[in-house]
């Protein structure tokens, strides 16, 4: 049997980040993993994640795994994949299997990172050909290439489902519905106002209730719900849809971590393992990391795999204690930043919040309808107009955890300050040139530029436009408002692309003047509908 | 339908395009792609039909856990399309229960 | 849990509801029916009911149904999800073919 001083299973954001921290303290690591690549789930996030810098924020997922991969290398970390663990067993054993046989290892320590599983709703249906996961959706376009669907029913209003909508417009499809039981919309505010300011419906209060068909999905039944989630008689709705994706929750994927003996915690958020501030499980020298020991998003999940590599690098001797508690307390503090604001774990749920952390009053609209309404902007001084010439309008109004806006100013004209979830401020006294690094490095897409000088009629709006064909200068086209409705015609003034913006353009689009607080989307005049 | 070019992630690295075969039909996809991407391009959804109901089951999950997209590939039963490669020449068939149509009952 | 497993507490007859065909396992082709029904036939914890039903035992492993099928469960005996112990989980983690688990290499 052969024995490593480190197994970690599974190669997502948590189990790579855990085997670097083990292999760079000098430990002998490998790495299990039952697909065919590794990275987990990152390859297929296509969005800029969110955090600060050392959270690598800003940069998409997919950059994101490849730079984990590359360091991964570089530390001698030993991946091997269609390696499936099928079990762990006592004095830290594992049975994996390679292709046509099985193989047994110990390891001195274990970290398990074995991540999520989707979650499912019952309905009518939900077994026919065309509802599929929301990662399966992800797996299809932006690993495959293929669009998972043309016409899309997304159910569910989490981050993922919010995130994949945006996704699958961008790979040409038409969501067109969101809808969710909750009455608020779940995931982060921002990532919602991408989706409906290019006109998908939020229909919050409402679930799927049949899908339509004989052999595969032709449509869908939804209907408004009670206050006990069930469906109020004579509310149905037909939409015509040909797949429905499913966003409604992960849950750990603990099982191999509940065969191993470790106590385990059966909590609202699934079966996770009872783990010390170190990500230790019951089971001395067992760890587990990421998703797996609880849901989180990847920024964490790299975090906490870091946290238990380190500690199992200090359990076999490789890290004195002061180094580990030094580095381990730097990773803690780190995470720490990414779990404060509205979103942090015991905030899940609150239906009480009315206020940010500033004071500014949330906006209602966003949480019914998916954008903040006009009016309820004027509560936040970042968003509103008040000088001439070019400058940032920034409609981000929940206490989320991101700051690259921040650092994308070389003018020092955007403030978020030591904690990384307040709302940013701008400061007035400093001069914007437009140069646009703010718009593009808003992962949230909640940063314009507006100039109302520009003409004496008309003003232009600079946003972050991530869709193909890309406009030329001198198109016209339809500037849409944060709902989506066609608000007035739009000329292209100009397109910027480089590869600082990383795949995001700025659109500068020219508008009548009474639209410049308007117009925050925009359609090619005949592009897609 | 393809994706021909992505805003972000341009165009995609495929294989050659080969020839395999859907239940004897003549069907065209890119070798190491899933089997499954090759058939959802070609507007397939249908994969199997299951044992007691013989209802019709196509992807699910696409990551290998669900096992509903699982076919008939080269008179292997239950090979899970999402996750294996296309190769030149396969014979993949809709799986009915635990095997091919003339084996069903 | 002795609540649970007193099998001679009254929960009421079954009653057929209009989703009952429901497919709940989707690889066993289990339904919401099938499992309302045994907790009716006294079958109370969620071990009892994958062994007698194969809810859970097909090739995904319960990864889909198990928190499904609890729900069901938990609201026909009238108590929270979390009252009702997950079956154990053994190894083999993912569904294998016995050849393959009979080569191991040393």
């Amino acid at each position: 049997m052969k024995r490593y001083e480190l197994i970690v299973i599974g190669a997502g954001p948590a189990g790579l980040s855990a085997a670097i921290e083990g292999a760079k303290a000098g430990m002998n690591v490998i790495v299990f993993d039952e697909n065919a690549r590794p990275g987990g789930q990152l390859f297929k996030q296509i969005h800029k994640f969110f955090g600060s810098k050392e959270h690598k924020a800003k940069i998409r997922g997919f950059r994101i795994g490849q730079m984990l991969l590359k360091e991964a290398e570089e530390a001698g970390v030993t991946v091997c994949l269609n390696a499936t663990v099928l079990g762990i067993f006592p004095e830290k054993r594992v049975t994996v299997r390679y292709s046509d046989h099985i193989e047994q290892f110990s390891g001195d320590n274990i970290i398990v990172a074995t991540g999520a599983a989707e979650n499912m709703v019952l309905f009518d249906g939900w077994t026919k050909p065309g509802v599929i996961g929301a990662g399966a959706a992800q797996t299809m376009m932006n690993l495959h290439g293929i669009q998972p669907g043309q016409k899309i029913l997304m159910v569910g209003s989490g981050n993922v489902g919010l995130v994949v909508s945006y996704q699958l417009l961008q790979a040409g499809c038409e969501v067109v519905a969101l809808i969710d039981a909750a009455p608020r919309v779940g995931g982060y505010g921002v990532h919602a106002a991408k989706v409906a300011r290019y006109g998908v419906p939020f229909l919050m209060r409402h679930t799927i209730v049949r899908a339509e068909g004989k052999d595969q999905v032709e449509g869908a039944v939804i209907a408004e719900v009670d206050a006990k989630f069930q469906p109020i008689p004579g509310t149905e709705k037909h939409l015509d849809i040909d797949t429905i994706c499913l966003a409604v929750g992960l849950s750990p994927m603990s099982q191999v971590l509940r065969m191993s003996g470790c106590e385990i915690e059966d909590t609202p958020g699934g079966l996770v393992p009872k783990t010390n501030a170190y990500g230790e499980t019951t089971i001395p020298g067992l760890f587990a990391a990421g998703d797996v020991a609880g849901i989180e998003e990847a920024s964490s999940a790299m975090i906490g795999g870091r946290i238990a590599g380190l500690a199992a690098a200090h359990r076999a001797g490789y890290l004195e204690e002061e180094t580990f508690k030094q580095q381990a307390q730097a990773a803690r503090d780190s995470l720490t930043q990414l779990r404060q604001g509205m979103f942090a774990k015991e905030n899940r749920g609150r239906t009480d919040l009315t206020k940010t952390e500033e004071g500014y009053a949330l906006s209602k609209n966003l949480l019914a309808k998916g954008f903040v309404a006009e009016e309820e902007l004027k509560a936040f001084p970042s968003a509103n107009a008040v000088v001439s010439g070019v400058h940032p309008v920034i409609e981000c109004t929940q206490n989320i955890p991101c700051n690259p806006c921040q650092d994308a100013c070389k003018f020092g004209c955007i403030m978020v300050g030591r904690q990384i979830t307040n709302i940013p401020q701008i400061d007035r006294e400093k001069k914007c040139t437009g140069c646009g690094m703010c718009v593009a490095s808003c992962s949230g897409q909640a940063i314009f530029l507006v100039n109302d000088d520009f003409e004496e009629t008309r003003s232009t709006v600079t946003l972050a436009y991530e869709f193909l064909p890309y406009p030329e200068k001198g198109q016209t086209g339809i500037a849409l408002n944060r709902s989506g409705e066609p608000v007035c015609e739009a000329e292209v003034i100009s397109l910027r692309k480089s590869a600082a913006t990383d795949g995001t353009a700025l659109l500068t689009i020219a508008v009548p003047k009474e639209y410049s607080m308007k117009a925050r989307a925009f359609k090619l005049n005949g592009g897609t509908d | 339908m393809r994706i021909q070019e992505h805003p972000i992630l341009g165009t995609y690295d495929k294989g050659q395009l080969v020839e395999f075969t859907l239940d004897g039909k003549t069907m065209t996809g890119y070798e190491g792609e899933p089997i499954a991407a090759a058939l959802r391009a070609a507007g397939i959804l249908q994969h199997r039909h299951t044992r007691k109901t013989g209802e019709a089951r196509g992807v699910f999950c696409a990551i290998g856990r669900c096992t509903d997209c699982v076919m008939v590939v080269d008179g292997v039963p239950n090979i899970r399309t999402c996750i294996t490669p296309l190769q030149a020449g396969m014979k993949v068939q809709t799986q009915y229960g635990v095997g091919p149509k003339e084996d069903a009952e | 849990m002795d609540k649970l497993m007193n099998r001679s507490e009254d929960i009421g007859a079954f009653v057929p509801m209009p989703d009952d065909d429901m497919i709940v396992c989707r690889c066993e082709e289990i339904t919401k029916g099938e499992i309302r029904r045994a907790v009716h036939d006294g079958f109370r914890s969620l071990t009892e009911i994958k062994r007698v039903l194969r809810n859970g035992m097909g090739l995904c492993q319960g990864q889909t149904c198990s928190r499904l099928v609890r729900s069901i469960v938990a609201r026909e005996l009238g108590v929270r999800p979390s009252d009702l112990p997950m079956t154990t989980s053994r190894a083999p983690a993912r569904p294998v073919e016995m050849s393959v688990y009979a080569k191991e290499v040393k």
